[in-house]
C-alpha cells in the first residue's frame, strides 16, 4: 500500500476561496481531459503527461501566492500554468506545437515559460526547476523584495542530489521558498516505496531544519491550509518550508501509458478519493452553492475547454522561416 | 539467419555478454525504449532478471555507481532513457570514468557500458531532442559507438560490453525498427572500423547515426540524376577510423559531412578537418558541411523538420560539392 | 589627460566587476569563496566588502545547485556573474548550463531571458592533474544559446568581462589561471570590448595562426623567431569562440593563404577541427596547403613536471608547424 494513504487531515477555509479553488479544479481537469482527447486523436506531438487527480496540490498550493510571487513547475505542470493564470487557449496551442501557443511551439507541454505571470516554467528534466526557484528567491532576497517562490516537483525528484543541495542553500540563506513534493506513488513507471529509502520523507526537510510536513494532497483545503502557513512563514523571511502532498495521478506516466504497474485495488480507492468530489462535497455541506450550481460551473468548464479544441487544433504552425529566432536576444 | 530490428538485435548482444561474462550486470530499464520495439526487453528479463537493477531518478549517483562497480570488477550497463538526462551524470563520465585509467598510471579500468538514446525524436522538444556524443568525444579516454544497423548493433554492443574502457553507446532511438537478418550466433565488431555502405565514384559522404540512413536515400535519389554517392558509416566516433574516410575521399575527390548534431565543435566539423588534412590534394571542391542548425529543437513538428540535416539537405549539399 | 595603465589579467577582470557592480544594483557574484576569502586565486578581492553579502554570496559546495539558482535569479532580474572554481567543475552543472540556461529563451519565444556570466578558471602548466587543467570550452560552443568568451591578455579579459555582465544572454569567460600575472598596457576606463569579434594581433603575410587564449603568447613568441628567418607570420585571436568572428578569420587566410590553428585544449571534436572545417569551406579556393592543427594530445594533463607540458602546444611546436607549412 502507498505511504500516502496511511494520511488523512482537513482543514476548512473561507467560502469564497474554496468556490475559486473548486472552480479552477475544474477547468484543469477539463483542460487535461481535452488534452487527453486531443493527444489519442494524434494532434499532440511527442508525450504529454496530464495532472488529472492532482489538481487540489496545484491549486491548493497557488492559492496562498500572490500574483508578484513566482513558481518552477515540473513535466506534469498545466495545472501549475492555470492555476497561476496563464491563458488556456494559449497553453492549449503550445501543448500542440502551434504558433499562437504562448511559447510560439518552441517549448510544448515540457517546457511553457510564462514570465508574465512568474512561472519560471515547466521543466523536462526531473528536478529541473527547483534551483530555479530557489534562484528566484535568492533575487529577491537581493532585491530586498518580499516574494515568495514555489518549486513543484514529483516523488521521483526526492532522489536527486540537486533537491538536497538546494534544500541547504535555502535554508542557510533563509530563502523564501515553498518545496512542494507532490507524491503521486509513481517516479515514471516505478513505485516510490521501490525506490526510495527511509521511514519519513519530511525528515529529509527536517534534517536541514526546514518545517516540514505530508499532508493529504487530495484535500485542497489541507493543502491551502498547509500553504498559507508556509507562504506567510516565507514571506515574514523565516525561510523555507517542504510539503509533501500524498496524491494520485489517475492517469498513466503519460498519454498512452497501459499503466500495467498500478494495483487496480489501489486504483479504485484513490478514484473515491478525487479532489472535485471533495471539494464539491464540502461546498454543498456548508451550504456555500448548490448542488446544481456545482454541476453547472463543471458544465461551464467542460464546455470552455471543449470549445477550444477545434480552433488551437485547425490553428497554423509556425513558420519555418522563424527557426532561428530567440536563441540568442 | 533469423529477422530482427535494431532493439531485438542490441537486447541479443547483450545477452550474450551476460552469458559469456558472470561479471556483467544490468542497471536501468526500458532499454529497447518505451515504442512499439520495447518488448525485445523481455528476453532479457526472462533470461537475466536477477542481474537486472531497476535505480531511482539519481542520474549523478547512478553514473558513478556502475563507474564503481566497473572499478572494482564487474561489467555494469548502465541505461539512461534519454541521452538528456546524462547531462546531470556529466562529471561522472568525464572526470571520473574517463580519467581513471590514466590517473591510476594503469592500475584500474573502468569497463563500464553507458547505453543513451539520442536525437530528434518527434515532439521531443528542447530537453529531450539533445546528441550530445561530440562533447563527449572532445575527452580523452572514452569509447563512443553509434549503431546504425541491426546487425552492427549486436556486435558493436557485444564490443563494447568487452571492453575495458568506459564506452558509451548513443542510439537514435528512431532506428530502433530497422529490421535486417542478423546472424543468431555471438560475434563481435570492432571498434575504429568505418564501413564503407554504399559504393559510389563521384562524392564521398561521410556520416554517423541517424544521418547514414539519410544519407543512403539521397544517394538513391541522386543515382536517378546520374550521381554516383560513396556512403561511409564511421560507426565509432572514438576511435575514429580515419584511413578508411580518407581513401574514399581520395576516390571520390569530393567530400560532404553529415550529422544529426551542431555544426559548431560538431562531428562534420571533425571530419573534415581530419580527413582534408591528409586527403587535400586530392579534392577537387570543398568540402561541404551538413548538419543542425545552431538552435535548441523546438517542438512544432514544422519547426522541428527544419532542424534536423535530413534526405534533402544531404542531397543538396551533394550537388553542391559536385558543383551541379 | 587620461592614460593608460600596466595592469594584470586577474586585475583587469576585478576591475570590472567592481566598474558593473557599481552601475547595476542587479549585477551579483555567486560562488565558492568569492566572498570574505576573496576567492581561490585572489580574483574577487575586495568586493565582498564594498558591496555586502547580500550581492558578493558564497555559496557552499554545490555547483549544480548553487548554478541552477544563478540561473532562476537571472530569470527574476539579476545578472549574476557565477563563478566555477575550476571548469572541471563545470561538467557538474551541464544540466542546468545546456538544458536550462541556454535554452530558457527559445522555449519562452523571447519572453524569459537568462543574463548570466559563468566565469570559470582553466588550463594546463599548474600541475593541477587530470581533474583541475581542462579546457572544456569545445562543449559550450557545441551549445545553441550560450556564448563562449576566451581572453588572452588583460586589456581584453577586463573588457569582455564587462561586455559579458552587460549581454543579455548566458556568457560563458574561460580564465587561463596561467595569464593571470599577465600585465598590458590597458586604456583609461577598461573600455569594453564587444563579444563576437577577434582581434589580428599581428599582421603579415605567409601564413595565418589562429590561437586561442594562451596559445597566442606562444604564437607571438614563435613568430618573432621565424621573422629572423624572413618569415611574415599574421596572428588572429578569435577571442569568442561562439560566436566566432568567421570573417577575420577567413579574411586573413584569404590574404596569406595558409592557416595554423592552435589550441591548448584536446584537438579531437574540439576548437581546432570547427575553425579548420570553416576555412576549408569558405577559403578552399584561396589555400595553398591544407589548414594545420595544433592542440592538446589525446590524454588526460598529467600531474608530473616532466610530463604536463608535452600536453599542449608551445612556441616550439607552432615554430615547426610554420615552417613545416610553408616548405
Amino acid at each position: 500500500m502507498n505511504k500516502a494513504l496511511k494520511n488523512a487531515g482537513g482543514a476548512s477555509v473561507d467560502g469564497r476561496l474554496l468556490l475559486s479553488m473548486h472552480r479552477t479544479m475544474l477547468r484543469i481537469r477539463h483542460f487535461e481531459e481535452t488534452i487527453r482527447r486531443l493527444a489519442a486523436s494524434g494532434a499532440v506531438p511527442g508525450l504529454v503527461h496530464l495532472c488529472a487527480g492532482q489538481e487540489a496540490t496545484n491549486v491548493g498550493i497557488i492559492a496562498a501566492l500572490e500574483d508578484r510571487d513566482f513558481i518552477a513547475s515540473h513535466h506534469r505542470g498545466h495545472g501549475h500554468c492555470i492555476a497561476k493564470g496563464a491563458p488556456v487557449e494559449g497553453l492549449m496551442a503550445e501543448i500542440l506545437g502551434k504558433a499562437s501557443g504562448m511559447c510560439g511551439g518552441r517549448s510544448g507541454s515540457m517546457h511553457v515559460i510564462d514570465m508574465e505571470r512568474g512561472n519560471l516554467g515547466t521543466n523536462g528534466i526531473v528536478g529541473g526547476g527547483i534551483p530555479l526557484a530557489a534562484g528566484a528567491a535568492l533575487a529577491a532576497r537581493a532585491r530586498g523584495s518580499d516574494d515568495v517562490c514555489v518549486c513543484f516537483f514529483g516523488d521521483g525528484a526526492l532522489n536527486q542530489g540537486l533537491l538536497h543541495e538546494c534544500m541547504n542553500m535555502a535554508a542557510i540563506w533563509k530563502l523564501a521558498v515553498v518545496f512542494v513534493c507532490e507524491n503521486n506513488g509513481y517516479g515514471e513507471f516505478t513505485a516510490i516505496d521501490d525506490v526510495t529509502a527511509g521511514p519519513s520523507l519530511p525528515g529529509r526537510g527536517e534534517v536541514f531544519g526546514i518545517p516540514s510536513e505530508m499532508i493529504d494532497g487530495m484535500d485542497v483545503q489541507a493543502v491551502y491550509a498547509a500553504a498559507r502557513k508556509a507562504v506567510d512563514y516565507a514571506r515574514a523571511g523565516h525561510g523555507p518550508s517542504f510539503i509533501i502532498c500524498n496524491t494520485w495521478r489517475f492517469g498513466g506516466h503519460h498519454v498512452g501509458d497501459k499503466q500495467e504497474y498500478k494495483d487496480d485495488e489501489e486504483t479504485r480507492a484513490w478514484r473515491l478519493r478525487d479532489p472535485l468530489l471533495r471539494s464539491a462535497k464540502a461546498l454543498s455541506a456548508a451550504g456555500i452553492v448548490s448542488e446544481e450550481a456545482i454541476a453547472q460551473m463543471e458544465q461551464d468548464a467542460i464546455s470552455e475547454m471543449a470549445a477550444l479544441a477545434d480552433g488551437v487544433r485547425n490553428g497554423s504552425e509556425p513558420a519555418a522561416q522563424t527557426l532561428l529566432e530567440h536563441v540568442y536576444g | 539467419m533469423p529477422q530482427m530490428n535494431l532493439a531485438e538485435a542490441l537486447i541479443d548482444g547483450l545477452i550474450w555478454s551476460l552469458r559469456a561474462d558472470p561479471r556483467a550486470t544490468i542497471i536501468g530499464r526500458g532499454i529497447a525504449g518505451h515504442g512499439p520495439e520495447h518488448a525485445a526487453e523481455d528476453r532479457l528479463k526472462q533470461e537475466f532478471g536477477s542481474r537486472i537493477i531497476d535505480p531511482p531518478t539519481s542520474e549523478a549517483a547512478v553514473a558513478q555507481l556502475g563507474t564503481g562497480a566497473a572499478m572494482a570488477g564487474a561489467r555494469p550497463f548502465v541505461h539512461y532513457g534519454t541521452a538528456v538526462f546524462a547531462y546531470e551524470a556529466w562529471n561522472q563520465f568525464i572526470n571520473e570514468a574517463a580519467n581513471i585509467h590514466y590517473m591510476s598510471n594503469g592500475q584500474l579500468s573502468a569497463p563500464v557500458t553507458f547505453h543513451l538514446f539520442h536525437g530528434i525524436r518527434g515532439g521531443g522538444g528542447p530537453q529531450h531532442s539533445g546528441s550530445p556524443y561530440a562533447m563527449y568525444a572532445n575527452n580523452p579516454g572514452l569509447e563512443i559507438v553509434l549503431p546504425t544497423s541491426p546487425r552492427d548493433a549486436k556486435g558493436l554492443m557485444r564490443s563494447a560490453m568487452a571492453s575495458n574502457n568506459p564506452t558509451i553507446v548513443i542510439q537514435n532511438a528512431q532506428l530502433l525498427g530497422l529490421t535486417e537478418d542478423v546472424p543468431a550466433e555471438d560475434y563481435s565488431i570492432p571498434f575504429g572500423k568505418a564501413v564503407v555502405k554504399r559504393d559510389g565514384r563521384d562524392v564521398s559522404v561521410i556520416a554517423c547515426s541517424r544521418s547514414v540512413i539519410d544519407a543512403l536515400e539521397a544517394a538513391d535519389i541522386l543515382e536517378k540524376e546520374g550521381l554516383s554517392v560513396e556512403v561511409v558509416d564511421i560507426r565509432t566516433l572514438a576511435p575514429l577510423d580515419v584511413d578508411t574516410i580518407v581513401a574514399s575521399v581520395e576516390k571520390t575527390g569530393r567530400m560532404v559531412a553529415v550529422d544529426e548534431t551542431y555544426e559548431i565543435c560538431g562531428v562534420a566539423s571533425e571530419l573534415i578537418a581530419s580527413v582534408v588534412t591528409r586527403a587535400f590534394s586530392a579534392l577537387k571542391t570543398q568540402p561541404v558541411r551538413v548538419g543542425r542548425p545552431m538552435t535548441p529543437v523546438p517542438f512544432s513538428p514544422p519547426l522541428e523538420a527544419a532542424v534536423n540535416p535530413g534526405t534533402q539537405k544531404i542531397v543538396d549539399a551533394c550537388r553542391r560539392a559536385c558543383k551541379r | 589627460m587620461d592614460e593608460s595603465r600596466l595592469m594584470n589579467f586577474r586585475d583587469a577582470v576585478l576591475e570590472a566587476l567592481f566598474l558593473e557592480m557599481r552601475a547595476d544594483p542587479n549585477v551579483i557574484l555567486v560562488g565558492e569563496d568569492v566572498g570574505a576569502a576573496g576567492g581561490v586565486f585572489k580574483q574577487t578581492q575586495g568586493l565582498f566588502d564594498e558591496f555586502g553579502d547580500r550581492r558578493v554570496i558564497d555559496t557552499p559546495i554545490s555547483e549544480p545547485g548553487a548554478f541552477g539558482m544563478a540561473i532562476g535569479a537571472a530569470m527574476s532580474g539579476m545578472r549574476p556573474v557565477f563563478e566555477v572554481m575550476f571548469g572541471d567543475f563545470m561538467t557538474l552543472c551541464m544540466d542546468q548550463l545546456v538544458n536550462q540556461a541556454a535554452k530558457v529563451r527559445y522555449m519562452s519565444n523571447g519572453a524569459a531571458r537568462v543574463p548570466l556570466v559563468l566565469r570559470t578558471t582553466m588550463g594546463t602548466g599548474a600541475n593541477l592533474g587530470p581533474q583541475h587543467s581542462q579546457g572544456f570550452y569545445a562543449w559550450a560552443a557545441h551549445t545553441p544559446g550560450l556564448k563562449v568568451v576566451i581572453p588572452s591578455n588583460a586589456a581584453d579579459a577586463g573588457g569582455l568581462m564587462r561586455a559579458a555582465i552587460r549581454d543579455d544572454d548566458p556568457v560563458l569567460f574561460f580564465e587561463d589561471r596561467l595569464l593571470y600575472n599577465s600585465s598590458c598596457e590597458i586604456a583609461s576606463g577598461l573600455p569594453i570590448v564587444p563579444i563576437g569579434s577577434a582581434r589580428i594581433v599581428r599582421e603579415g603575410r605567409d601564413v595565418t595562426i589562429i590561437a586561442i587564449g594562451r596559445m597566442v603568447a606562444f604564437a607571438q613568441e614563435a613568430a618573432d623567431r621565424l621573422a629572423k628567418d624572413g618569415v611574415d607570420v599574421e596572428i588572429v585571436d578569435p577571442r569568442t569562440i561562439l560566436p566566432l568572428d568567421e570573417a577575420t578569420i577567413v579574411g586573413s587566410v584569404k590574404k596569406t593563404h595558409r592557416a595554423i590553428v592552435v589550441d591548448g585544449a584536446p584537438r579531437a571534436y574540439g576548437v581546432t577541427g570547427e575553425i579548420a572545417a570553416t576555412i576549408m569551406e569558405q577559403a578552399f579556393d584561396w589555400l595553398d596547403a591544407p589548414v594545420m592543427r595544433i592542440a592538446a594530445v589525446n590524454a588526460p594533463v598529467p600531474v608530473s613536471r616532466s610530463l604536463e607540458p608535452l600536453v599542449r602546444p608551445d612556441a616550439n611546436t607552432i615554430e615547426n608547424a610554420v615552417r613545416a607549412a610553408i616548405a
